[in-house]
């Protein structure tokens, strides 16, 4: 949750972002992109090209005011020049209005194409996330995951819709501007390239120090928030053991080197635009200063327009060493978020890159209608009946009836190479049996489970349903065949509805109400508030832990799937409260094959046949009374006088 | 809003220096960037050969090159000014706003270790994280943009006025049309974006929690074969989400060419005018140097003022973090310790006497409802009910964690709001059922008791707790690092080391909520057994589901609703008390087959 919202330390991106982020988006939004360059293209030369026009008027000032210090009179010089600045005025309105209208038009569309770029890399990641094995969901944390679609979004936010268009519309800039600068004065140009220079050296050495405190600002905050986080969710164990003051002095450790980490980024930071401010300043007095003495000298001018050094050429370059000055304090402003943003855009690549999970599987699930002489055939409706659709390679279909038959044939595995976890496992479970699992935590029960919808892989032997090895069937398919109820139940932001509808999306109020009622579930959700349609938020957080169990139930029990796994379902319930949900759950037991996890051996006490599980291995097996009768680890469980966390401690 | 900013202005303290040099210095920075312009409007002049209408006359040399090299060093020197003023505010800016985070901070968490339960229980733990993270950043944001940002704008924009207005005569008058357009136009914008804004981040929030509900949820996502379903119900709601964010940003989008509308027209207004002006005039009433003065102070009078609107922008955002923090401030503790504390508690003795308790003023119902109990030093209680039955918030009451509604408790003989509320809760020890363990070795968690007990004494108490053998097994034993959460450890030995830590404090009074429940019955018969043994004068209470737990109690308590159902010992009670009676058989329905 919080964790989620906590800064993590800058990480440097990989090589190629910043080119593959580029043509992923400028392939994604073609057009709209060449009419965005086109605009910023011509914004930026109704920027740059009015100080040719300014130019102009200024040369025609110039001359009137000589003429008129010569003894013209002022209606003279006026005749003779207004006209010529009246035009070039005309042409300065032209200019802008075309400027205008370019800038309004591209900062429009950006925003369009900035907003649908999150979104589709929100999409992106998120399709991507649901075909993820469930493997990467164990090696990232839920933190981890969620600051894809925060904290990289919002890096890839700032770096599209600002850091990009600045570095574009920048270089246009710069380029015109030297261009004009050139077509002016290479003299001048050489003293503001010489400002120039000064600036990038700073912009190296007091950006660079700012960058290098921000990434010790990012550990020293993260470090504290780790703390405040950890603190604020046993507030009530330091309140019983009194332990305040001390907490209260670590704490302060840790903010004091906040403190001081961030008053280090943050005064570079804040030096850095006065001084690029204030070279642009020194910049201008140089301009002025060395441009009038070489003015006064007579200096040859060397220009493209092939114009001389004057005054009237002089002020323009006031107006371009400050557009030249601005922009490159822009582009040293923009450094951060470029590194922060291609960093993002580097883990969500990351996540793109995944492995999805790989499904090879060909057997699907159909529904069938079974004719008098017990044959299969299928079905487009729902019948009730469901049968295992098994296309061979020389074209012919068979189709066999799901049962619910699960047998698996010296199973090892291991969620890393060599080292296995489960070693030989055999067990058949018959259609409609009880199987319990039994062990340590730790043992391997809830791994079986996750075998046999292929949550992960089997390292060597066989799992068949039905007759069929579950690799040829498909993921989708044996999963929607398998019910499963966990310990930890994780209900969705919806009604209750919606959530027990969750087993069976097109399932009818109805079959809902009665799901629920077969789960016991019924008379505690009429009680709510707003009853089946009670809003549930925060994963059902008003809600005991057991009715949100009694949900989850119901949510199974209207997939009505021919196979059940009920993993410690009820082992964070009060027994009294058990009593009622374990009627759910036998009701719901009934004609399935179910595969059952629990702590307490009341509950499965009644299954078919009990597995008694020992690090990775079944050490024996049996109906209650077997093992009761064969005396071994069972019985010394069931009589207290064995514990398996008390072995496996040791 | 006013009284808010104040009570946080209260975490300025020792940055108060720092918090007037910043602005300050911000004030000298922009005096010389306003003067700048007004002295390369003269050397402009010189180079022009126009010394008529040079204003600092007086700073005129014969020679025109040396007349040129004095404004031009003048300039240079204001630059340099300039850049130190600025420098120095920003290193100020930078010591005031973060020491201010770090006061504030600081007095927030001091104040979240302050709470009380019934403050904890109305703040939830992921606000208080919040609070104390992202929202002090936005303030320390907000605070540098008020001494730095917020001074230099308004500043930079009234002098800019004054020199155009000094310089420009008639021609700053465009200055009167331009500035309230750009101004309604960009607090426009801000009107109508900033509604759209507020109710678009709500629903990304929202967009969000739902990832998270589908990321934590994944397992039931692939057991049902949701994908699709889930990547559909996401991919409307990012949809819906972007269109509001299209519909702000589009608004936003007027931002800049307003600001280029303005500064357009008034290029465009010196440009005719002022050309006109200087030659109708002879270069009398205008001249070349302020053409080009009043086009620099045009583009500061304009960009100041954006500044402005951006700056209204982050203190408004900034000011609903205010709000949160101040919450969290100006939340008194509804626990506090009595004037003339008792600091000894005599012995184990517990009473209630006629207690009703409820969580919070308002709610309707009564947790607990007139509870008469009487517990002697020494005697080993068992309390018994289903959940939500109000045991713990019984026990709860005895260290003052939660104040009795009505009635009273007393320990010892003494009312529990009479003690210094250290002292109770180091005599009453508390298992909590939610118990956490911290980052940190095992030694380190266990002297949360007793930060100077042994290492004798932590053995002694893990062996009474039946955790000493476990964590002796462990490659580092008693120096093994907990993770966070302690997640390394397994449910049963996670209780026991919780038991251990509470025993080291050597209270009078211990209470187990709960805190065996992961713990097989074996091991918790022998937990039982070494506190009846080595700490006999100890008043033990035991919440427990397993009626094993709590059997051989002197005294079992059957809660129910809040109201209690019966008392007794283990035999009265199965003869007697419907409740337990069939909590009994439930749990060893066949059990018994010896």
């Amino acid at each position: 949750m919080s964790r989620g919202m906590m800064r993590r330390p800058l990480k440097k991106a990989r090589k190629g972002t910043m080119p593959r982020l580029l043509k992923f988006f400028f392939s994604s939004y073609k057009l709209p992109l060449v009419a965005v360059l086109i605009c910023m293209l011509f914004n930026t030369l109704a920027g740059v090209c009015p100080g040719i026009f300014q130019q102009t008027i200024l040369e025609n000032v110039d001359k009137a005011l000589t003429l008129i210090k010569g003894g013209a009179s002022t209606e003279s010089a006026a005749e003779q020049f207004f006209p010529a600045i009246t035009a070039a005025v005309i042409v300065l309105v032209c200019i802008y209005a075309v400027g205008l209208v370019a800038g309004f038009i591209y900062q429009r569309t950006m925003a369009v194409i900035t907003q649908s770029f999150l979104n589709k890399l929100r999409n992106i990641m998120f399709a991507k996330m649901q075909k993820l094995p469930i493997k990467y969901f164990d090696t990232h944390t839920h933190g981890d995951i969620m600051s894809h679609y925060t904290n990289d979004i919002d890096t890839l936010r700032q770096l599209v819709s600002q850091s990009i268009p600045q570095l574009i519309i920048s270089a246009l800039t710069l380029t015109a501007v030297l261009f004009l600068m050139l077509y002016y004065s290479l003299w001048m140009t050489l003293i503001v390239l010489v400002g120039v220079v000064a600036m990038a050296l700073v912009t190296k050495y007091v950006g660079g120090g700012s960058a290098k405190y921000f990434v010790k600002q990012q550990k020293a905050l993260g470090k504290a928030e780790g703390y405040i986080e950890e603190m604020i969710h046993g507030q009530k164990v330091v309140k019983v053991f009194c332990h305040e003051d001390k907490s209260i002095s670590d704490f302060d450790k840790l903010n004091t080197q906040l403190c001081k980490d961030a008053t280090s980024a943050n005064s570079y930071a804040n030096i850095l635009m006065p001084i690029m401010n204030n070279i642009g300043h020194i910049l201008y007095a140089l301009i002025i200063f060395v441009g009038g003495v070489l003015v006064l000298i007579n200096i040859d001018n060397i220009s493209i327009s092939g114009k001389p050094l004057d005054i009237s050429t002089l002020i323009p370059f006031i107006g371009f060493s400050k557009q030249f000055t601005m922009n490159i304090s822009q582009l040293s402003n923009q450094i951060n978020a470029i590194a922060m943003g291609l960093a993002g855009a580097d883990r969500m690549f990351e996540l793109m890159d995944e492995e999805p999970e790989v499904d090879n599987g060909y057997v699907t699930l159909v529904n069938a209608r079974e004719a008098e002489n017990g044959e299969l055939t299928e079905s487009e409706e729902r019948t009730g009946i469901w049968a295992w659709k098994h296309p061979h390679e020389d074209g012919t279909v068979t189709y066999t009836r799901v049962q619910g038959d699960v047998r698996l044939t010296e199973v090892d595995f291991g969620y890393v190479e060599d080292k296995i976890v489960l070693h030989d496992i055999t067990l058949y479970a018959k259609p409609g049996q009880k199987i319990a699992f039994v062990g340590a935590t730790g043992a391997g029960k809830t791994t079986i489970t996750n075998l046999i919808n292929r949550f992960y892989d089997i390292a060597d032997g066989k799992i068949r349903y039905d007759g069929i090895n579950i690799n040829k069937i498909k993921k989708d398919d044996l999963r929607a065949s398998l019910g499963i109820v966990l310990q930890d139940v994780n209900l969705f932001t919806g009604t209750v509805m919606d959530n027990i509808r969750y087993g069976k999306l097109d399932a009818t109020d109805e079959e809902c109400i009665n799901a629920a009622k077969r789960a016991n579930a019924h008379s505690f959700i009429s009680m709510l508030p707003d009853g089946y349609n009670t809003v549930l938020k925060g994963d059902g957080s008003g809600l005991s832990q057991g009715q949100r169990q009694l949900i989850s139930i119901a949510r199974a029990a209207v997939a009505d799937p021919p196979v059940m796994i009920l993993d410690e379902a009820t082992s964070s319930i009060d027994t009294r409260t058990e009593a009622i949900v374990s009627a759910g759950m036998d009701a719901l037991m009934q004609g399935r094959t179910v595969f059952v996890i629990a702590h307490r051996l009341s509950t499965i006490k009644n299954s078919d046949v009990i597995m008694v599980l020992d690090k990775g291995r079944i050490i024996e097996r049996g109906s209650h009374d077997d093992l009761i009768a064969a005396k071994g680890k069972y019985y010394q469980l069931y009589t207290g006088s064995f514990d398996f966390d008390e072995q496996t401690d040791k | 809003m006013l009284k808010k900013f104040k009570l946080l202005a209260k975490s300025v303290r020792e940055y108060k220096r720092s918090s007037i040099l910043s602005p300050l210095f911000v004030s000298f920075e922009v005096i010389m960037e306003c003067l700048i312009p007004f002295i390369a409007s003269d050397l402009i002049l010189i180079i022009q050969k126009d010394y008529e209408n040079i204003k600092l006359k007086f700073l005129l040399l014969e020679d025109p090159t040396a007349s040129a090299a004095v404004f031009g060093g003048i300039l240079v020197v204001m630059a340099m000014l300039s850049l130190s003023f600025g420098a120095l505010a920003g290193r100020f800016c930078a010591v005031a706003s973060c020491g201010f985070a770090k006061n504030l901070r600081a007095d927030l968490y001091k104040r979240s270790q302050e709470f009380s339960f019934e403050n904890i229980d109305k703040f939830s733990s992921s606000s208080m994280i919040t609070r104390m993270t992202t929202d002090v950043t936005h303030v320390q944001q907000a605070f540098m943009m008020i001494i730095r940002t917020a001074i230099r704008s308004p500043l930079m924009f009234t002098f800019s006025i004054i020199m155009a207005f000094t310089l420009g005569g008639q021609m700053a008058l465009i200055f009167v049309f331009v500035i309230p357009v750009l101004f309604i136009g960009l607090f426009s914008i801000i009107r109508i974006a900033m509604p759209i804004f507020r109710k678009v981040f709500k629903k990304y929030d929202k967009l969000n929690n739902s990832v998270q509900e589908n990321v934590k949820g994944m397992r039931v996502v692939k057991s049902f074969v949701r994908e699709d379903y889930e990547k559909d119900k996401f991919r409307s709601a990012s949809e819906n989400v972007k269109n509001d964010f299209v519909r702000a940003d589009k608004i936003l989008a007027f931002n800049s060419p307003i600001m280029q509308l303005c500064m357009y027209s008034v290029m465009l207004f010196v440009c005719f005018f002022g050309s006109r002006l200087i030659i109708s005039s002879g270069g009398q009433s205008f001249d070349i140097g302020k053409f080009s003065a009043l086009l620099t102070y045009g583009m500061q009078i304009l960009s100041s003022l954006m500044m402005l609107s951006m700056i209204f922008v982050m203190i408004t955002m900034a000011g609903e973090s205010a709000n949160r923090i101040s919450e969290v401030l100006e939340e008194e503790s509804t626990i506090v310790n009595p004037e003339t504390p008792i600091g000894v508690v005599k012995n184990g003795d517990i009473e209630f006497d006629g207690v009703y308790f409820k969580y919070a003023k308002r709610a309707e119902n009564f947790a607990l409802s007139n509870i008469n109990i009487k517990i002697k030093s020494g005697q080993t209680v068992g309390i018994i009910g289903g959940t939500g039955s109000s045991k713990s918030s019984l026990i709860q009451l005895i260290p003052r964690l939660y104040d009795v509604t009505e009635g009273s408790v007393k320990v010892g003989g003494v009312d529990v709001r009479e003690y210094d509320i250290e002292t109770l809760r180091n005599e009453v020890s508390v298992v909590l059922q939610k118990n956490v363990l911290f980052s940190g070795t095992i030694k380190e968690n266990l002297r949360w008791g007793n930060e100077n007990a042994s290492d004798e004494e932590l053995i002694r108490v893990c062996k009474l707790a039946q955790a000493h053998e476990f964590v002796s097994s462990f490659p580092d034993g008693y120096d093994t690092f907990i993770e966070q959460g302690g997640t390394n450890v397994s449910g049963g030995q996670k209780q026991r080391l919780c038991i251990a830590r509470a025993l080291l404090k050597k209270p009078k009074i211990l209470i187990l909520d709960d805190s065996t429940s992961a713990v097989d019955t074996r091991t918790d018969a022998f937990i039982r057994k070494a506190m009846r043994e080595e700490i006999p004068d100890t008043t033990k209470i035991i919440i427990a589901q397993r009626i094993s737990s709590v059997e051989d109690a002197d005294m079992i308590i059957v809660i129910d609703n809040g109201v209690i159902n019966g008392v007794g010992t283990h035999e009265e009670l199965i003869r007697n008390n419907a409740i337990y009676n069939e909590v009994y058989t439930s749990q060893t329905k066949g059990a018994k087959m010896e």
